[in-house]
């Protein structure tokens, strides 16, 4: 199992954009693939569940992956995460 | 058995068509206990599959006939379809409740709702519609209801609609839509100003449609009159055939004017412009004989899209309708948002009375790097054509004032980086509220043109909220206190000698025409489709004739002394 924090400094916080491409990238990989903020935990290949916890510019998320290809899938949202603006 | 309902003419013309209903339909879920698991959830994959095949087609001819933006929407639609958690959440109440597939499905759907309904931010606030839209396409599988979009429409029909939205609007192939009819709305309303800048006949406001006409049912739409017949007589249908022939024989005559210019019988000219949304419909501008464009609505560049658009879209936008108008002059209208047009993407907090409220320029400059930005993108556009910026809802000096400064700073920043832009750009105003028009002396000193919005004019002198149908009475174009106003704008920029336009439903008026040239309005701005009939109705008139009526109209007690005045002379 992988974990690892984020700070979410995209302006706008983890908005409809942002977050259906994240769900993009988790949906293809077998891991259990997991966003934690503020002690919620949510599927990652869930855009209701991701977009339920509104999660605000500025604010730390974790990812949790868990499975046969947790570091190719964590690799692969850091490389998104980054892209969007985010810092660990 | 024909019958006839009568509503608002909105759009010109005849059509005539078999119904289509844009069904708002509500979904009725009742909760029943199966016992059949198994097969239920068979029930509920089916129709996960139907919905999601519908949906994809849909998204992919969105995105053929109009961009990627466009089709966004639908993208995020089959992302709820497809989610994991909300499958789970509904099959286990299958299995777990024991109950029918609609009643899992709506329950599931609603827990999300209420999530996305709780949130203090207002954008998350609107996907709970998203999610709504979707259980509502599932629902309609299960229970065997179809709902229809406009994409779903591939014969020519006639829309029957409660209203049409701005989302709608988008959707809607004029291939297929002959004519369309709504429930409420007025002449002024979102659809009818669409209607005619796609050139279909249409009556708004007819209250009874959705509760009379039935899907299928042969409709006639006349756009002049208003009325809507549905399951016409042979007799009527063979008028109404004729009719809508003689219109396409006028309608070609009046395309021989295409290329003229307009000139009164006594030798004043006076110019017809276009009004536009997007710079697709430069061309129908062009080729109804527009000279130049009196209106570029820059709110629908804004109102297609998710996010603000950015500098280099709307630069690109600009710079496309200047090209295409070749030197002719354009008047681009900076964001007129607030009042009935809103922003997905934009908060503004809820206000009682919007027309009254935080809209178009004072908007603007609340939000100055959104003003910033479009100003840059239209300073950067300039070297390709003759732009004039005009700034919506200005109230008192000062607000122009400082939009002029915001746009000279803005100038300037493009200078120091060696930006190319045209140096002489006209900056001017709308002229919607009476405080301008009773103080348009002062400001015809210091702005470079006018352009008379009346709808808004006629809203806030009447006091009237052009929306409410309960008192749209008193959206009197004729009323002398509106003339008056209009007499006393040209007047003072004409003292000055600076020109005066308009660009509101008045302006394509047959009623009013008259009167506004007598006026000395110099520039008639309009929907491409109504630019031919009004040429060849001003060069059929005498402005020195007119003239000597004008104290007269301007004594008269009510719209309606006026109205019958006019119709006099025609006699």
């Amino acid at each position: 199992m992988i974990k690892k924090q984020f700070v979410f400094s995209n302006g706008e916080g983890l908005h409809a954009r942002p977050a259906a491409q994240l769900v993009a990238v988790a949906t293809p990989f077998k891991s259990e693939l997991s966003l934690e903020y503020k002690e919620k935990k949510v599927n990652l290949k869930s855009i209701l569940g991701v977009m339920s916890l509104g999660v605000a510019a500025g604010s730390t998320i974790t990812l949790i992956a868990d499975g046969d290809d947790e570091k190719e899938a964590m690799n692969k949202l850091e490389e998104l995460l980054r892209s969007e603006g985010a810092e660990d | 058995m024909e019958k006839i309902l009568q509503g608002i003419a909105a759009s010109n013309g005849i059509s005539i068509a078999k119904a289509f209903r844009l069904e708002n339909a509500e979904l009725t879920v009742l909760k029943e206990s199966i016992s059949d698991v198994s097969a239920e959830i068979d029930r509920l994959q089916i129709a996960l599959s139907h919905s999601r095949s519908e949906l994809t087609t849909i998204q992919k001819q969105t995105q053929e006939k109009f961009s990627d933006q466009e089709a966004a929407i639908f993208s995020a639609h089959l992302l709820v379809l497809d989610d994991p958690e909300l499958r789970a959440a509904i099959t286990d109440m299958i299995q777990t409740q024991h109950v029918n597939a609609e009643y899992a499905v709506q329950e599931a759907a609603n827990l999300y709702v209420s999530i996305f309904e709780a949130m203090d931010d207002p954008y998350m606030r609107e996907r709970a519609a998203d999610i709504r839209d979707v259980t509502k396409r599932i629902l309609s599988h299960l229970l065997g209801v179809s709902i229809q979009t406009p994409e779903d429409i591939t014969q020519e029909v006639v829309i029957i609609a409660e209203d049409l939205t701005p989302s709608h609007t988008v959707q809607l192939n004029p291939e297929q839509i002959k004519g369309f009819v709504t429930d409420i709305g007025g002449p002024t309303s979102h659809s009818a100003i669409l209607a005619r800048t796609l050139e279909i006949p249409a009556v708004v406001g007819s209250k009874t449609a959705m509760a009379t006409i039935q899907n299928g049912e042969l409709i006639i739409v006349d756009g002049e009159s208003g009325k809507i017949i549905v399951n016409p007589d042979a007799e009527t249908l063979v008028a109404y055939q004729k009719k809508q022939q003689t219109f396409a024989e006028q309608k070609a005559e009046w395309q021989l004017l295409a290329h003229e210019p307009t000139i009164t019988l006594d030798g004043h000219r006076v110019e017809l412009a276009g009004n536009i949304g997007t710079p697709d419909d430069v061309e129908s501008v062009l080729k109804n004989g527009g000279e130049t464009i009196g209106l570029f609505r820059t709110e629908f560049l804004y109102m297609e899209k998710e996010q603000f658009p950015t500098e280099d879209e709307q630069f690109e936008a600009y710079k496309s309708v200047l090209k295409q108008m070749n030197g002719s002059a354009t008047v681009v209208r900076t964001l007129d948002i607030g009042g009935d047009k809103e922003l997905s993407y934009l908060q503004i907090p809820h206000e009682a009375n919007p027309f009254l409220g935080l809209r178009a320029i004072r908007l603007c400059l609340d939000y100055e790097e959104m003003f910033r930005t479009q100003l840059r993108a239209l300073l950067r556009a300039s070297i390709y054509g003759n732009l004039r910026i005009m700034f919506p809802m200005i109230t008192t000096i000062d607000e122009f004032r400082q939009a002029k400064e915001i746009f000279l700073d803005v100038k300037q920043q493009l200078i120091s980086e060696k930006v190319e832009v045209n140096e002489t750009i006209q900056l001017g105003i709308m002229v919607e509220t009476p405080a301008v028009a009773i103080l348009a002396d002062v400001f015809a000193k210091e702005v470079d043109f006018f352009s008379i919005g009346s709808n808004d004019l006629i809203q806030y002198t009447m006091a009237a909220d052009r929306m409410n149908e309960n008192v749209s009475y008193l959206y009197q174009p004729y009323n002398p206190s509106i003339l008056r106003f209009i007499k006393l704008i040209i007047d003072a920029a004409h003292k000055e000698g600076k020109a005066v336009g308009m660009c509101g439903e008045m302006a394509r008026d047959e009623t009013a025409i008259p009167i506004l040239l007598a006026m000395g309005l110099d520039e008639f701005s309009m929907s491409a489709s109504s630019i031919l009939r009004a040429r060849s109705q001003i060069k059929n008139l005498s402005k020195t004739a007119l003239e000597s009526q004008i104290d007269h109209i301007l004594s008269l007690s009510t719209a309606d002394e006026v109205l019958q005045f006019i119709k006099s002379l025609d006699n």
